[in-house]
């Protein structure tokens, strides 16, 4: 039995004792109880130390607020997170790129220093049966290419993003994706995968999601072109935490929210690792589902907010595999982030499919960490994939899976780097019960909820007066800058909530 | 603090959150949204400096107060009240 499938089933084997999750295995037991030295009240508890709920901490902290952060894994930055091999390799999971936005808000949020770390990608690559071009993603250049490569009218793909940038969260027509591409480009299949495919890498969604989460995505995206951060997930995270610190956050991790506390019908704190923690409010930055229906209980909330909650459907999840590339071997510049196929058409489904010929590769160069000096070669890649489809396999069928998926990716991966298997000393694949086991996401999300989730996300905070929750949901909220800035509102609301409070 | 005093400390906030924009010619009596380059985070931020430089709290039930600088104006001179200008 392999690691991970121990790890599939950890929750059931562990109970009764705690156990550090990690690259561990979730196998070494946890001798000090990680919240002993937190204080017994705060204004604000955090749960989860993803990028919203770090984001959240951050902003309520430098309002005055007293906080408190507990994170489950011995990690923070939830899905924005890395893991390092032998071989001197660092693997990131979520870098792959953001839109321009994240400057900003790195810079209001955290530090100038995070915000002058941002770079832009010099180069994405679409390659499939259909079409094959380079672009910067910049909405200029990005045009350019479209024009050109389906033959186009420039005016009318204006149009097109003119249309998208009007669109409202207020203001939703009820269209799909699918019938909004019929609208404008009917019978393109291959002009929806060009404006399709790298969205739903991104967020996961599919052609029949709102119209309207896609206009707010792709606008986010159709700009200035996409970035990442100069540095590394890893130096994203320890910076974040050093703010933190500084600014007076307690945080702790390791540390298990067993349950939210409800008293006199408001949010009174939380239950971690079996201790009770009093907080004026909390901050859940765990999976929408499961912060309604196991951290606080169908006992105090309405039967409608319930079903509500039980009807949120996840946006799916996915598969990775890993690529380490010997150290003193190199492999030539061939793009920042391909999008490669060899799906002779377009559909939503086949992108998630458990064999899917689609997949994406993030290459992380020596540039992408300027501070070592020995920095090496990896490749991520990376494919949507149902849980269901990957819940499903035996032990012996999900090894199989798992490494006809290692192989299928590298013989993609030699289509564009010839031979590149003799430069690879590690291989390692994820799945939807890997991404489940790390995060405890309920059915290994990787990119949170579909659009409704935002709208029971959003109301939480109506049932139990004092609890607010922040992350991926809704799509128009996934993705890094979507996360991140969701944690800012949220935080807005506390803030006025906390104040309200004290003003009684 | 002065009306005017109001102006400068809502132009003092914009000019922190977005560096790179010309916030000298402003007219008061047109939407900010108008004249700047501001999403709702922008305004977002706004309400939140409000509250960490002069203690102002706004719902986001009167966020549409923030509209314009007249309108903000308006809206908060009784909040401000008696508050030194942060520069």
């Amino acid at each position: 039995m392999s690691t991970e499938q121990q790890q599939a089933g950890f929750n059931l084997k562990a109970e009764g004792k705690r156990v550090l999750r990690g690259s561990s295995g979730g196998r070494v037991e946890q001798k000090v109880n990680p919240v002993e030295k937190a204080k017994g009240e705060y204004d604000v508890v955090v749960i989860g130390g993803g990028l919203a709920g770090l984001t959240g901490a951050n902003v309520m902290a430098t309002q005055g607020y007293r906080v408190c952060l507990l994170e489950q894994h011995y990690n923070y930055g939830g899905m924005a997170t890395w893991f390092r091999r032998p071989g001197g390799h660092v693997f990131d999971i979520s870098l792959h790129g953001f839109p321009v936005g994240m400057k900003k808000s790195m810079r209001r949020y955290w530090s100038q220093e995070i915000a002058d770390s941002i770079v832009q990608l010099e180069s994405i690559r679409f390659d499939n049966p259909q079409f094959s071009f380079e672009t910067q993603f910049t909405r200029e250049d990005y045009t350019n290419k479209v024009v050109e490569a389906f033959k186009l009218d420039r005016a009318h793909v204006e149009r097109f993003y003119d249309h998208l940038r009007k669109m409202e969260y207020y203001n939703d027509d009820g269209k799909t994706i699918r019938e909004m591409f019929e609208e404008f480009f009917p019978g393109r299949n291959d002009v929806h995968r060009a404006f399709m495919e790298p969205i739903t890498y991104a967020n996961g969604s599919t052609l029949d999601e709102p119209a309207i989460t896609y206009g707010i995505v792709f606008s986010n995206f159709m700009s200035k072109g996409v970035f990442t951060f100069s540095g590394g997930t890893d130096q994203l995270i320890m910076k974040m935490r050093k703010i933190l610190q500084s600014n007076g956050v307690d945080m702790f991790s390791g540390a298990q929210v067993e349950r939210v506390l409800v008293e006199n019908g408001r949010c009174a704190g939380v239950r971690v690792n079996g201790r009770d923690i009093k907080a004026k409010s909390v901050l859940s930055n765990a999976n929408i589902k499961g912060t309604v229906l196991k951290l606080v209980g169908e006992d105090h909330l309405s039967p409608e907010f319930v079903q509500q909650a039980k009807d949120v459907r996840l946006s799916g999840s996915s598969c990775q595999v890993y690529i380490g590339i010997k150290q003193g071997e190199e492999i030539p510049f061939i793009t920042d982030l391909l999008f490669c196929s060899t799906a002779d058409h377009f559909t939503s489904e086949e992108l998630c499919d458990l064999r899917t010929k689609s997949r994406t590769f993030s290459f992380y160069y020596p540039k992408t960490r300027p501070h070592l000096k020995n920095a090496g070669f990896t490749i991520v890649s990376s494919n949507n994939a149902r849980w269901q489809d990957w819940q499903a396999l035996d032990d012996v069928e999900y090894e199989r899976e798992k490494n006809a998926l290692i192989d299928r990716t590298i013989d993609h991966l030699e289509k564009y780097i010839p031979n590149v298997r003799e430069k690879i000393d590690h291989l390692e694949a994820s799945t939807p019960r890997t991404f489940n086991f790390y995060t405890q996401q309920v059915q290994g999300a990787s990119f949170g909820t579909k659009f409704e989730g935002l709208d029971v996300s959003m109301k939480l905070s109506e049932q139990v007066p004092g609890l607010y929750h922040a992350g991926s949901v809704g799509i128009i909220m996934s993705g890094w800058l979507g996360t991140v800035n969701y944690g800012v509102i949220t935080a807005n609301k506390m803030a006025e909530y906390l104040h309200e409070a004290k003003a009684k | 603090m002065t009306d005017e005093q109001i102006k400068q400390a809502i132009i003092g906030i914009i000019n922190d959150i977005n560096p790179d924009e010309d916030t000298s010619n402003i007219n008061p009596g047109e939407r900010l949204r108008d004249q700047l380059d501001l999403d709702s985070m922008d305004f977002l931020d706004i309400v939140m400096e409000l509250r960490k430089r002069y203690g102002v709290h706004v719902p986001d039930t009167d966020y549409e107060h923030l509209a314009s600088l007249d309108s903000c104006v308006g809206y908060l001179r009784d909040k401000m009240a008696g508050k030194e200008l942060v520069s």
